[in-house]
């Protein structure tokens, strides 16, 4: 018996989500302009739900820490969006869509999340062109499609290597469009610092104004949070400097769940770490992977000539190469998903293999790709890459295979919503990869773009409406009401007792140690016993931040190392909560390996009988105790469960 | 295999928009040639914490070259002496042993100094809520195939919706107009069926805005396009004030 009501409506897998939308609960439109709705967050997730809900004619409240809303870091995704549309006549269907997503994500996400997911993809690329974003394009003038790892079909649409950048200014035009309506009042430069819960429902933020350092206080009918993922918990991730998970954790706080924090996506195709002076890694898309082949050599001393730098990956012969994804997983080759094809990065370096100084890397190579289709149409797919990575190591990729490893890139946990995307506390919404909902243990590639536009124009503007249709009468909130009072000095509290430390070492340092404690222990691979050290090791390095974080400068104003350390206070509370999930989850699925828990032959292995529900951490009270476990049983009627298998 | 390199860095300190500016100068000891110029800043604002000193503050986000946060003006280039790179993408191996390095904000009387090198260029998104957008509710558009569009004119309108918005333009600008990122956006949108129908609306809205905000003229010195971190042509200069044209001739 599950612990946890997700809400799913009634009715047949592809039905579902027509009965909801055919008998949800309307506001009609003159009650609309007397309801405000915050949105925290301007990435596709929270510029496409500001924008739907300002032209439904509610009065949004959006919020952006960036200087403006389109630089968000969904900008910075590459490769493209999915979307069942079957452009390609290659057997696509709302269905093998819904199914690659429960497959990939190693059947740990809800069937009827994913089923609608599925279903309102092929309007996300209509509303996306019909905004003027310029997806690439066939001769015959129809849009082109791409392929991506874990799926045997092409229907991931693309604009150059840069879709995010395209879908997000796409959405930032619909929400300026509304900002300049009067519907979306805009404010940038803003850092949500804590909910305010008043009689049980959420009514509003404490939000940190970044310029002039000065709390404010923001009251609406309903919140939304769309503050992106926890990645940068790692601080060595492909995750933009200021991406923070503040706002998601003071919402854990204050009794919204949290949703398998260990489910953390390692991207295997970044640019390896090059020294410990480093403040971030940088993503090579998945798209790479359609004509670059993965390699390291067969020889355990050309490996080590490589690593001494004696030789270059293009003086080993063909035959010495061992293009160790294509052998292990035939069917799907070098278009393994995320996860796995991850994993077997560990698995050749770990063996001696790894093909740069550190050992830490394996090459992309597109020498196959030139010969078969010439220079110049591989560099019109990946040409800005190609330039990215020479830019970055300096090595020319037409030349010389690119060098490439795992690294922190997304996190499929999230905060728990139900179907409607309400968190545990009524009221409290969350979007997009701040969400847990769509991607289980493993997200597939081109599928957090989906996400985050799905939810954003596609479910909240429906579930909002049906949340708010009884809060009609309830007039506006006014920010003087104690719950407001007591939020703003707690957080005020906490801002001085941070400052006040006045220790001796910078927030940076303390993040790298945090990073060392994570990758070692949280990383790809996971053990009981190295997940108990780190929970300790995380006890003391937040005793250590409460006795050494130095902040120089003012504490009124603006002060970036103060916001860092505010920041870096939850980061800790994050990994916490990851390494308590992956100690838990005894059991190898998507992106969470426990080295007891695989096959003879190294292959995850994962545990239905055991492990096959969401794992809820409820707050006890106190950052020191250890959080509660609450399940929510995962049902699957539609789907065989089956084990997850790439190799035919 | 890089080499560390030793320098001169002057950087601009401001201490608000209202506020005397004055350079500091460090000496900047063995800094790995694969550094990125941000990652070099991070060495530099890490010896200040230490010494308890406020680090220095720009604006950065993404450091990959896309999400264009980051500034500044390096050795009197917008985003540095690298070609169709941001400051994030730049790479210490770009510099010599020896070297001075002076860092500046962008300077222009549309973008006030916050503090040190980081400026409030909200006056971009106010000509962007002007007009740069299709009028489309969500929901409603009809399938994404139904209006071909020629390979060429997608291309195109790529190229044009390339822009990062990071105001480079305008920095580079000697009279601080912001013809390179208005004509950006008005051409990806006029190239495309879709943006079409208000075509001549967007692009009298978006300049009067232009104009209201401050910016400069553009007297074609071309030097935006020389340090667009993107490439962005001045070709789509023509073809706003083509588009403009035909608007005012309709009116």
């Amino acid at each position: 018996m599950s612990q946890i009501d997700s809400k799913i409506p009634e009715g047949p897998l592809a039905e579902k989500w027509t009965n909801y939308k055919a008998h949800q609960k309307l506001v009609n439109p003159a009650n609309k302009r007397k309801l405000d709705i915050i949105v925290v967050g301007t990435g596709l997730a929270g510029a496409s739900a500001a924008a739907s809900l300002g032209e439904m004619g509610f009065h949004v409240i959006n919020f952006c820490i960036q200087d403006s809303p389109r630089r968000a870091h969904s900008i910075a995704a590459q490769g493209g969006i999915n979307a069942a549309k079957n452009y390609q006549n290659d057997g696509d269907a709302v269905y093998r869509l819904f199914y690659d997503t429960i497959k990939g994500g190693d059947y740990r996400a809800r069937e009827a999340n994913v089923y609608r997911l599925a279903e309102v993809s092929a309007a996300i690329i209509d509303q996306c062109v019909a905004q003027g974003v310029p997806f690439a394009r066939e001769y015959g003038g129809m849009l082109a499609n791409r392929s991506f790892g874990g799926v045997q079909v092409s229907r991931t649409f693309y604009a150059k290597g840069q879709t995010g950048q395209q879908l997000l200014l796409g959405a930032y035009s619909s929400l300026m469009k509304e900002v300049n309506n009067g519907t979306v009042e805009l404010h940038t430069r803003t850092e949500i610092e804590d909910i305010v819960v008043i009689d049980g429902r959420c009514r509003g933020v404490i939000a940190k104004n970044l310029v002039t350092g000065k709390l404010e206080r923001y009251s609406a009918h309903a919140v939304c949070l769309a503050t992106g993922g926890y990645g940068n918990t790692y601080f060595l991730s492909t995750n933009a400097m200021g991406c923070n998970c503040t706002a998601a954790i003071q919402a854990y706080r204050k009794g919204a769940y949290f949703a398998n924090p260990c489910f953390v996506q390692i991207h295997p195709t970044c640019i390896p770490v090059h020294g410990d002076k480093q403040s971030k890694l940088t993503l090579m898309s998945e798209s790479l992977r359609n004509d670059g082949r993965i390699w390291v050599p067969k020889k355990l001393e050309d490996a080590q000539k490589l690593q001494r730098g004696e030789i270059k990956g293009r003086d080993i012969p063909e035959e010495d190469r061992d293009y160790y994804l294509e052998r292990r997983y035939p069917a799907f080759g070098n278009l393994v998903p995320r996860d796995v094809a991850s994993r077997a990065a560990k698995e050749r370096t770990d063996a001696g293999y790894g093909v740069n100084n550190t050992g830490l890397a394996v090459f992309l190579d597109f020498s196959e790709a030139f010969e078969r289709l010439g220079r110049q149409r591989v560099d019109e797919r990946y040409g800005n890459l190609f330039d990215m990575y020479q830019e970055i190591t300096d090595v020319d990729p037409h030349d010389n295979p690119m060098m490439i490893f795992p690294a922190i890139h997304y996190t499929m946990g999230g905060l728990w919503v139900d179907y409607e995307l309400e968190t545990s506390i009524t009221g409290l919404f969350a979007l997009g990869e701040c969400n847990f909902s769509d991607h289980g243990a493993n997200r597939l590639g081109a599928s957090a773009l989906m996400q985050g536009l799905s939810d954003g124009y596609f479910v909240i503007p429906y579930t909002m409406q049906n949340y708010l249709a009884d809060q009609i009468q309830v007039p506006r909130f006014s920010t003087d009401l104690p719950e407001f009072e007591e939020a703003e000095k707690a957080v005020q509290a906490e801002i001085d007792r941070i400052y006040n430390i006045k220790g001796d070492e910078s927030v940076d340092s303390i993040h790298k140690k945090l990073y060392h404690i994570m990758w070692d222990y949280v990383g790809m691979a996971r053990n009981a016993e190295g997940l108990k050290k780190a929970l300790s090791m995380l006890k003391d390095l937040r005793k250590e931040f409460d006795e050494h974080v130095r902040i120089p400068g003012a504490k009124e104003g603006l002060n970036v190392e103060l916001d860092k350390a505010i920041h870096l206070r939850d980061f800790i509370t994050m990994g916490e909560l990851i390494a308590y999930d992956a100690l838990e989850r005894n059991e190898s699925c998507g992106g969470h390996f426990r080295e007891e828990s695989q096959t003879e032959e190294g292959e995850a292995k994962r545990d239905d009988e055991n492990y096959m529900y969401v794992a809820c951490w409820k707050y006890a009270g106190s950052d020191e105790k250890a959080p509660e476990l609450l399940k929510e049983n995962l049902d699957y009627q539609y789907i065989k469960v089956q084990v997850r298998n790439y190799k035919k | 295999m890089d080499t560390n390199i030793s320098f001169t860095l002057k950087v601009w300190r401001q201490n608000g928009p209202k506020e005397k500016g004055h350079f500091d100068t460090f000496e900047m000891k063995d800094i790995p040639g694969d550094t990125s110029f941000l990652e070099m800043l991070d060495i530099l604002n890490e010896q200040l914490i230490e010494d308890n000193k406020e680090p220095f503050v720009f604006d950065h986000d993404c450091r990959e070259g896309i999400c264009g946060m980051c500034s500044l003006y390096v050795n009197g280039h917008p985003h540095g002496p690298a070609q169709g790179a941001t400051t994030c993408q730049l790479y210490m191996r770009r510099f010599k042993d020896g070297d001075v390095i002076t860092v500046e904000p962008w300077r222009s009387a549309a973008f006030p100094v916050i503090k040190d090198c980081m400026v409030d260029r909200s006056a971009f998104d106010k000509i962007i809520a002007a007009g740069g957008y299709t009028s489309v509710r969500t929901g409603q558009a009809q399938d994404a195939n139904a209006i071909l569009i020629p390979k060429e004119n997608a291309d195109e309108a790529m190229d044009c919706a390339t822009c990062i918005g990071c105001g480079a333009c305008v920095a580079a600008c000697k009279n601080g107009s912001a013809m390179l990122f208005v004509s950006s956006k008005v051409s990806q949108l006029a190239l495309l069926p879709q943006g079409r129908p208000e075509a001549a609306r967007r692009a009298k809205a978006m300049v009067a805005k232009m104009e209201e905000l401050g910016f400069g003229n553009c007297t074609n010195t071309r030097a935006c396009e020389a340090e667009c971190p993107k490439n962005e042509s001045i070709a789509n200069i023509a073809r706003l004030n083509r588009e403009f044209i035909k608007a005012k001739l309709a009116d």
